[in-house]
């Protein structure tokens, strides 16, 4: 996060939890860090990965409690401390959302891939949308009646998947395809206790 | 008495005719580096290993080491413009790490790591450039090119053959192959050439070995390129 030092405009005020312990010392008396997770051109890998943080999700949920995100279904973001974005920038309905988040996350931080520099749907990029489209839902065996979807309801794609900072303005970058659970423990650990959120060697990875 | 120069306060030996970077690796020094290779002519093109000699920022691959020369290299100013010079590599090409099989063994990703890269920072190029698939035995992905120079020095000096070379300037840059089809089987290029051994990324690769090391073994999963490459690490 070296490069980023300088762009972590809020500090989060938080109850002093021990490293790897996250535990808080008084439950309800402490105002909890509300984050909110989505995943936009991403696979929820990233998503996955960060329920493997495993049992430490118990010691998590004394400190935080979620927003908008795939573990609570709730369809629209409200005010947070955190947003954590998942995927990249593929579609009209990725830019709602993310700026959705932006407006109401302190800090907003991409993880993965996708999130950081488009990723594997990026690698559309070079290769004509609409000859995509074509391979995809008339060429491809198994589809009868191939067509492409074209319901006024569908989010319209862009020509290329960006990643979320030629949007928004991100704060912090996680990276990894996906970072690994410990990678995003430390990552989190690091934020809810107002230091510098610094990966070790091993877990600093972009796949 | 052996001459010395002196990098980051460690006195560091060398003989007439060494570059700082050649003293820096015989000294187990490392200074961060992608187009230069010990075993060929410097090339000093990708600028990561720029030092501060005496004031005056230089490419330690190409300057000779000068008794009395003060070096600074592993310092903040310079890591910061090593780490924008590895992002701009990054957004200049399509290096999409998860697809490539180099990962884990690719020394941008490495130089990457070691600078603490958590994104490119700028925005991507994303630009179009094309696959070579036609050797029968190896694969050019120019998406990955870092236009280091390193199979075009390889063919040149070592194989004998001059089957790479770099045409076109600035952005447009481009690495070409030396037949009259420009394709890569149209070539005597052979699988066991030192060429195709060279690539710092995963521009050429040899094919059907794809993905052969399990994540967890790979060349930088646990040890820093700093260490691969000074042989330090294992205390």
């Amino acid at each position: 996060m070296s490069e980023q030092s300088d762009r972590s405009p809020h500090p989060i005020p938080l109850p002093q939890a021990g490293e790897g312990e996250a535990v808080s010392p008084a439950g309800d008396a402490l105002k909890k860090i509300r984050i909110a997770t989505c995943s936009l051109a991403g696979c929820f890998g990233c998503h996955m990965s960060f329920l493997d943080i495993d049992e430490r999700l118990f010691g998590l949920i004394e400190l935080v409690e979620f927003d908008r995100s795939p573990l609570t279904d709730i369809k629209r973001c409200g005010p947070c401390d955190v947003g954590i974005v998942e995927g990249g920038v593929c579609n009209a309905e990725n830019v709602h959302v993310l700026k959705e988040f932006r407006k109401n996350c302190k800090v907003l931080v991409a993880i993965g891939a996708c999130a950081i520099n488009g990723g594997v749907p990026a690698m559309r990029n070079n290769i004509d949308l609409w000859d995509c489209f074509q391979e995809v839902y008339c060429y491809e065996g198994g589809l009868e009646c191939g067509q492409i979807p074209n319901d006024p309801e569908l989010p319209l794609p862009f020509d290329k998947v960006h990643p979320i900072s030629e949007v928004v303005k991100v704060d912090y970058f996680l990276p990894g395809c996906p970072p690994s659970g410990d990678a995003i423990w430390k990552f989190l650990t690091d934020l809810l206790n107002g230091r510098e959120p610094k990966l070790d060697y091993e877990q600093l990875h972009f796949d | 008495m052996s001459k010395t120069i002196t990098i980051d306060e460690l006195a560091v030996p060398f003989k007439e005719g060494q570059t700082i970077m050649d003293a820096a690796l015989a000294a187990g020094v490392y200074i961060p580096h992608l187009c230069h290779n010990p075993e060929f002519k410097p090339h000093g093109s990708c600028k990561l290993c720029t030092v501060n000699v005496n004031g005056r920022n230089v490419a330690s691959c190409t300057l000779p080491a000068v008794e009395g020369q003060q070096v600074l290299s592993d310092i903040e100013e310079l890591n910061a413009d090593r780490l924008a010079l590895t992002q701009m590599l990054f957004v200049e090409g399509n290096h999409l790490c998860p697809a490539c099989e180099k990962t884990g063994n690719c020394q941008l990703q490495a130089v990457a790591y070691y600078l603490g890269m958590m994104s490119p920072h700028y925005n991507h190029f994303y630009p179009q450039r094309e696959a070579d698939a036609s050797h029968h035995d190896v694969m050019l992905d120019r998406n990955r090119c870092i236009y280091c120079e390193l199979c075009v020095r390889a063919s040149r000096e070592v194989d004998g053959k001059n089957v790479f070379g770099l045409s076109g300037r600035g952005i447009k840059t481009l690495l070409v192959v030396n037949s009259a089809s420009g394709l890569l089987g149209d070539t005597d290029l052979a699988v066991t050439d030192k060429a195709v051994q060279v690539c710092p990324t995963g521009a050429i690769l040899i094919k059907r070995h794809g993905y052969a090391v399990p994540i967890g073994q790979r060349v930088f999963d646990h040890i820093t390129i700093k260490d691969v490459q000074t042989g330090g690490g294992d205390e």
